[in-house]
């Protein structure tokens, strides 16, 4: 996420510490290099203006000059007005008990129907009874592709393919929500231009009788200037109450998510990564503009592995690590989490300063390797690998679908890992709290 | 008519570009600094990247000399000139489309998600049909839910031949079928239709490698057109797009889709400077037929039409 960015501001800020001190030219140029990634990144260049000239007259004070470490200020002060840009702490909707009604709008293909299918799974995670309503009659294969999630979720949607008045769609839908009990009803519309008066004119009425608390704008996280043209008209037929970035599991430096809080005060919610319904987040300012920044997402990552490790096992593993009693099926077990924590390369990128080693391509793949090799053991292999002679391993090999050489090699390296623990585990008190801590 | 279709669908785009350049020379007589920062800002609004106006706006500077600097005129016509030869080679000339040839082509039609991809094909597919060739669409979209679907009324409503599996099967088997059926069918054109993904996805960028090199095992020199669909919206992540796209399948040419809105697609200038890969089609609307050949000329000259 926001890759190419960080990676330029990471560079020029490696050229600004070389310096030790700062001189108001080498500022100039800091600033003009800033300036030429955020309208690469597709910033709006009117937000670009605004923001180089708040960051620099920042900069330019004497505290920063005469500061010992004029680099890491100038990185902070640009952290800190990128975290102000985006809108400062993290906004999600804030739903009642009952009766909530959240209306998404947008550009064809900007991710709408995805999005409504993915909040629908984020409320119920919350406790409320989601309806999904497809009002999207425009495209061919909408509905179905709605239902078709809804389906997947189990997740009651009301539509009707026959109706071509979404107006007459929609105040049903009202009453449908009322007999299914729902708590929250997300209605998914046509992508339409802003352009397009007709249609507008058509949200609008949906507007009036559905009477949303929230109005989402789904934005497309590629989307270049354009961002803030249409959803500034969109914001003045409808009132948007709020954003949703979507795919920003690309690497779209996602500048359109930067422009759209600073030209039309409308806060950023929720972002999309990934086309899987869990690959969905609320928008943390602070966290992306440490991305921004190369400073990587140390905090979303132990969130996500607080959220998926089993705090028991991470105690038992703990003890077993000291006593060096670790065996296959231990770290069989620990792959099976971090395999839960998403696609290794964004785990990756979460980690601070691997953002920029995006080339270094850990393959999940080898990950499903080393699985099915394990898997293919026995449970007394497992526990004891030094069981493991040529005529096991030609039939775990068989077993597994892969090859002598690939088992050897998770022997050996499953033997080394258990030396390393060792020699650390010994040397724990010279080094405290090296093992472990990450994942905690 | 053809002319005026483009025009009417780029009225918006031009309408911005040309009101704001127009209101930037009727104020100032002289060119100086300012109106090169807002000649750069109207062009970087544009979408067509900050190295691609610089280049533009310096050549301008060094080729006009101190006399026409003064002639609003004279500059006018000198961005426009100088975005043309951004978009000159062969592009400048209509692309064409040979009829003459029996045998089967192949399109190959790829792009990240909700660019237009499966709307794109059926416009292709239906000019085709208009012009009564045989044409067969493959719905190798088998990912994302109901995409199938999609392709399927669009074929219904032009009257192609589809080639389908149940959601989730293997994409390039759908290909190999289509690839046969249409041998079989005697088709003048295949079109593949595949699901949208983002180039950093590696694994998925593989599968599209796998569905061409699939397609070349019936017929050696196919695709014989890779197409790349572009939402005209799109910012400058269209370059990395393009490239990676490119890398994996040397594409033969980009689709640059919605520009009926207020996106101005102008990044398909930067992308022709650095990849020379030619826009091919332009989509300008919902309907069927809203679909037009690229023409660069016509394109530049819509974009600056009074």
């Amino acid at each position: 996420m926001f890759d190419s960015l960080s990676g330029k501001l990471c560079k020029i800020f490696r050229n600004l510490k070389g310096y030790g001190r700062l001189s108001e030219s080498n500022i100039k140029e800091a600033m003009r290099e800033i300036k030429l990634a955020l309208l690469e990144a597709d910033v709006n260049y009117r937000v670009v203006k605004d923001f180089v000239a708040a960051v620099k007259s920042k900069a330019v004070g004497k505290d920063v000059i005469d500061s010992i470490t004029p680099g890491q200020q100038v990185v902070k002060i640009v952290h800190d007005e990128l975290v102000n840009l985006m809108g400062g702490t993290p906004e999600p909707v804030e739903l009642k008990k009952y009766n909530n009604r959240l209306m998404l709008v947008g550009l064809q293909g900007s991710g709408k129907t995805t999005t409504a299918a993915k909040l629908a799974s984020y409320y119920r995670k919350k406790g409320h009874n989601p309806l999904l309503v497809g009002l999207d009659v425009q495209r061919p294969a909408a509905i179905d592709q709605l239902v078709f999630l809804a389906k997947q979720l189990d997740i009651p949607v009301f539509y009707d393919k026959k109706e071509k008045n979404v107006v007459d769609i929609a105040k049903r839908s009202l009453i449908e929500m009322q007999r299914c009990k729902a708590t929250i009803c997300i209605f998914d519309t046509a992508g339409r231009l802003h352009i397009d008066q007709q249609l507008m004119d058509e949200l609008a009425d949906l507007k009036q009788v559905i009477c949303p608390q929230d109005i989402l704008f789904v934005a497309d996280a590629m989307t270049g200037q354009d961002a803030v043209t249409s959803i500034k008209e969109f914001n003045e037929k409808l009132s948007v109450t709020g954003v949703a970035v979507t795919k920003l599991d690309g690497d779209a430096r996602g500048g359109a998510a930067l422009s759209i809080k600073a030209t039309t005060g409308c806060p950023i919610r929720f972002v999309g990564l990934g086309e899987k319904i869990s690959d969905f987040d609320v928008f943390y300012p602070d966290r992306m503009a440490s991305r921004i920044l190369g400073m990587g997402d140390i905090v979303s990552l132990v969130e996500k592995a607080q959220e998926e490790f089993d705090e028991k096992q991470a105690v038992d593993l703990q003890k077993k690590i000291k006593r060096n009693e670790i065996s296959l099926e231990d770290f069989l077990q620990q792959l099976k989490q971090i395999k839960k924590l998403g696609p290794l390369e964004n785990i990756m990128s979460m980690i601070p300063g691997m953002g920029n080693m995006k080339g270094l391509a850990v393959n999940d793949k080898q990950l499903s390797h080393i699985e099915a090799v394990i898997q293919s053991m026995t449970r007394k292999e497992r526990l004891k690998p030094q069981l493991i002679d040529l005529s096991r391993k030609k039939r775990i090999s068989a077993g597994s679908g892969t090859s002598i050489q690939e088992v050897n090699q998770l022997l050996k390296n499953f033997m080394m890992m258990k030396k390393m623990m060792k020699k650390m585990m010994s040397q724990k008190h010279k080094i405290p709290n090296i093992g472990g801590k990450l994942w905690r | 008519m053809i002319f005026k279709k483009l025009a009417d669908g780029l009225k918006k785009t031009r309408n911005q570009i040309t009101s704001k350049l127009k209101s930037v020379f009727s104020k100032n007589t002289v060119i100086n600094e300012e109106i090169i920062e807002e000649i750069e800002e109207i062009l970087i609004q544009a979408d067509m990247g900050f190295d691609t106006v610089t280049s533009v706006i310096q050549k301008i500077e060094r080729s006009l000399t101190k006399n026409e600097k003064k002639d609003v005129s004279f500059i006018y016509d000198a961005i426009k000139n100088e975005l043309k030869n951004f978009l000159s080679n062969d592009t400048l000339q209509p692309q064409p489309e040979d009829k003459d040839e029996k045998n089967l082509k192949i399109i190959l039609v790829v792009g990240v998600n909700g660019t237009g991809k499966t709307t794109s094909i059926a416009k292709i597919a239906n000019r085709y049909l208009s012009e009564g060739k045989k044409v067969i669409l493959a719905a190798c979209d088998t990912f994302r839910g109901a995409a199938i679907e999609q392709l399927e009324v669009w074929a219904q409503r032009s009257g192609a031949y589809l080639v389908k599996h149940q959601h989730g099967a293997d994409a390039a088997a759908v290909a190999y079928d289509a690839v046969e059926a249409a041998l079989a069918r005697n088709a003048d054109y295949l079109i593949i239709d595949t699901a949208g993904r983002l180039h950093t996805n590696k694994n998925l960028m593989e599968e599209l490698k796998k569905i061409k090199r699939i397609v070349q095992k019936k017929i050696i020199n196919a695709p014989h057109e890779i197409l790349m669909v572009l939402d005209a919206v799109t910012g400058q992540n269209a370059v990395p797009q393009v490239k990676t796209f490119n890398e994996a399948l040397s594409l033969t040419g980009l689709i640059l889709t919605k520009l009926d809105g207020t996106a101005k697609g102008g990044v398909v200038i930067r992308i022709q400077n650095e990849f020379n890969i030619p826009v091919k089609y332009i989509g300008i609307g919902e309907q069927i037929d809203d679909i037009l050949p690229f023409n660069a000329n016509d394109f530049i000259d819509a974009l600056f039409e009074d």
